[in-house]
């Protein structure tokens, strides 16, 4: 274990499982609202943020968590107000975002779009300890609100109407979790980088899906897979010299292919063991009625 | 006759620039059970859906037990059966957890207790589905999906019920548990307002039936009850005390 001998693995790997944790723990609920392409949105609002830290000279960081808690928090906004072309608004978001940066970042004195590559893809390995005072400070609030709200944010997740009627504030409930959302994204900036965060929110969820059947399981898994090629990724790319983020990003795919594979036979499995624990339950197949010869003449 | 438990007077509500509801008064008293019927696009769905605030009202006011709706924050009291379409999500959630979402308006802070636990039990005994508390809702019919709903709306306790459609889509025999699980409601109390398309099975147990047209109530008063022949399939119901040169009152009761 050499690569523990070094500073900057050990905050690398720290980053690495805090986002391990977090972006599943977030994308849970924005899958289940059916808006797992938000966190994307919400990484190409925060370049924005990026290029203003740099030509502000404040920290790129705190600075991409506001204006990405901005872009978030209007995002819901245009959910609300904006039914009809709404698509349309966020397309602008996003693609302003992107263009803020990268304008942003090249009005700033020596910026080049060179340094925007390092949030755009991670660069784990220069995460600075300030870098990891924030990320853990950042990580403790998504992982209370992710936690400790789960059963109101799995209500409004659900469905938002009954969620109404059972008197959660359904509003405040949804900025909670566009701003978390938000958060994450920068969280993560850093190790996967802001083009492949949703990823991490998204396909470790989606992989614990194959499996499961409740909720609470989902998440359990979906936050292991998370950390487990998060560590993985990060331990790869220093043996091997490969970019981390990108390791991460397909090794979370292989593990989504892998299950999948996997989940087809758990389930016929599944389903024998169910037929065989109710003797006299349904029959697995339908029974060829009475007074029909199997070459398909039916008696009269 | 109790106390008004949902009382909606003048009320008026627009989707988009289309008016959907004119001024419609409704009141159901405590222990009622009301039926809200109408052809599709009559805004029966509209006017629970502005009772609940789900759709804003231009106009008119809303009473839920007594106290302007605005200013409503008793929700414990309602159950609230949407029609359905929305109850699965992106992630697979089993029975349990669905129906103990309809729990969290006596749970403080979203903190469950063990009566709490209990309630959503003996929700989903009283539906039939203990015995399939474990699944996932996506392995579900629409009939059983639809008992889960009513077993969410039945986990607070509620003491009245409001429900957009229970029965569409549903099959027969979850349609006979629903109607058993709702007398055994009424029985104990509960006022229900509930949206048909059709009286069904539910027939016997509605007090009163409102009708919609045009997001206008045009009957306010015992069901119509279908005989000889309005009772054949695809007749429509012609409304008897409809002024006279009317066109015949489509309700879409029968058809």
């Amino acid at each position: 274990m050499t690569f523990l001998d070094y500073a900057f693995m050990q905050r690398a790997l720290l980053a690495a499982v805090l986002v391990g944790i977090t972006a599943p723990a977030v994308g849970i609920y924005l899958v289940q609202r059916r808006q797992a392409l938000m966190g994307d949105g919400i990484g190409h609002v925060a370049m924005t943020g990026v290029g203003l830290g740099f030509l502000l000279s404040a920290s790129p960081v705190w600075m991409a968590t506001a204006v990405s808690i901005l872009g978030a928090v209007l995002m819901e906004l245009i959910r609300w107000y904006g039914r009809t072309r709404g698509d349309i608004a966020l397309a602008m978001l996003f693609y302003g975002g992107m263009a803020g940066g990268v304008m942003f970042i090249n009005l700033a004195p020596g910026g080049s779009n060179a340094n925007l590559t390092s949030y755009l893809f991670g660069s784990l390995t220069t995460v600075s300890p300030s870098d990891v005072t924030a990320i853990c400070l950042l990580a403790a609030f998504v992982m209370l609100v992710t936690l400790g709200l789960r059963r109101q944010l799995f209500a409004v997740s659900q469905d938002e109407e009954f969620a109404r009627v059972t008197g959660l504030p359904v509003r405040a409930l949804n900025l909670l979790t566009a701003v978390t959302a938000a958060v994450t994204v920068t969280v993560a900036m850093r190790v996967v980088g802001l083009l492949l965060v949703s990823a991490l929110m998204v396909v470790p969820v989606a992989a614990a899906q194959q499996l499961t059947r409740s909720f609470a399981a989902t998440f359990a898994i979906a936050v292991a897979i998370g950390v487990s090629v998060t560590i993985g990724g990060t331990i790869t790319s220093y043996y091997q010299y490969v970019p981390p983020g990108a390791t991460i990003v397909l090794l979370t795919i292989a593990v989504f292919i892998a299950l999948t594979a996997l989940a087809a036979p758990l389930a016929r499995r599944r389903a024998r063991a169910l037929a065989a624990a109710q003797p006299g339950g349904d029959p697995a197949e339908c029974a060829i009625p009475a007074g029909r010869t199997p070459d398909g003449t039916v008696g009269v | 006759m109790g106390e008004p438990v949902i009382s909606m007077r003048g009320v008026r509500a627009e989707l988009g620039a289309r008016p959907v509801l004119r001024g419609i008064d409704l009141t159901v008293h405590r222990g009622e059970v009301v039926a809200l019927l109408g052809a599709n696009g009559s805004g029966k769905s509209t006017a629970v859906r502005s009772l609940i605030g789900q759709v804003p009202v231009s106009a008119g006011g809303i009473e839920l037990f007594g106290t302007p709706r605005g200013r409503f924050r008793d929700w414990r009291r309602v159950g609230y059966v949407p029609q359905r379409t929305t109850a699965a999500g992106g992630v697979p959630a089993t029975v349990t957890e669905v129906v103990t979402s309809g729990r969290l308006s006596r749970a403080r802070f979203g903190l469950l207790r063990k009566a709490d636990h209990a309630a959503v039990r003996r929700a989903l005994e009283l539906v039939g589905m203990a015995d399939r508390a474990k699944d996932s809702v996506d392995a579900l019919s629409g009939g059983q999906h639809q008992r889960v709903l009513i077993a969410r709306a039945l986990a607070a306790d509620p003491e009245l019920l409001i429900m957009d459609e229970p029965m569409a889509g549903v099959d027969l025999a979850s349609q006979e548990v629903l109607a058993g699980t709702l007398r055994e409601q009424v029985a104990a109390g509960a006022t229900v307002l509930l949206v048909l398309h059709e009286l069904g099975p539910l027939e016997p147990l509605i007090d009163r039936a409102v009708v919609l047209r045009d997001g206008c109530v045009v009957h306010d008063g015992p069901p119509p009850r279908a005989v000889g022949q309005h009772a054949l399939p695809g007749h429509d119901h012609v409304h008897p005390h409809a002024p006279a040169g009317a066109e015949p009152l489509r309700t879409g009761l029968l058809s």
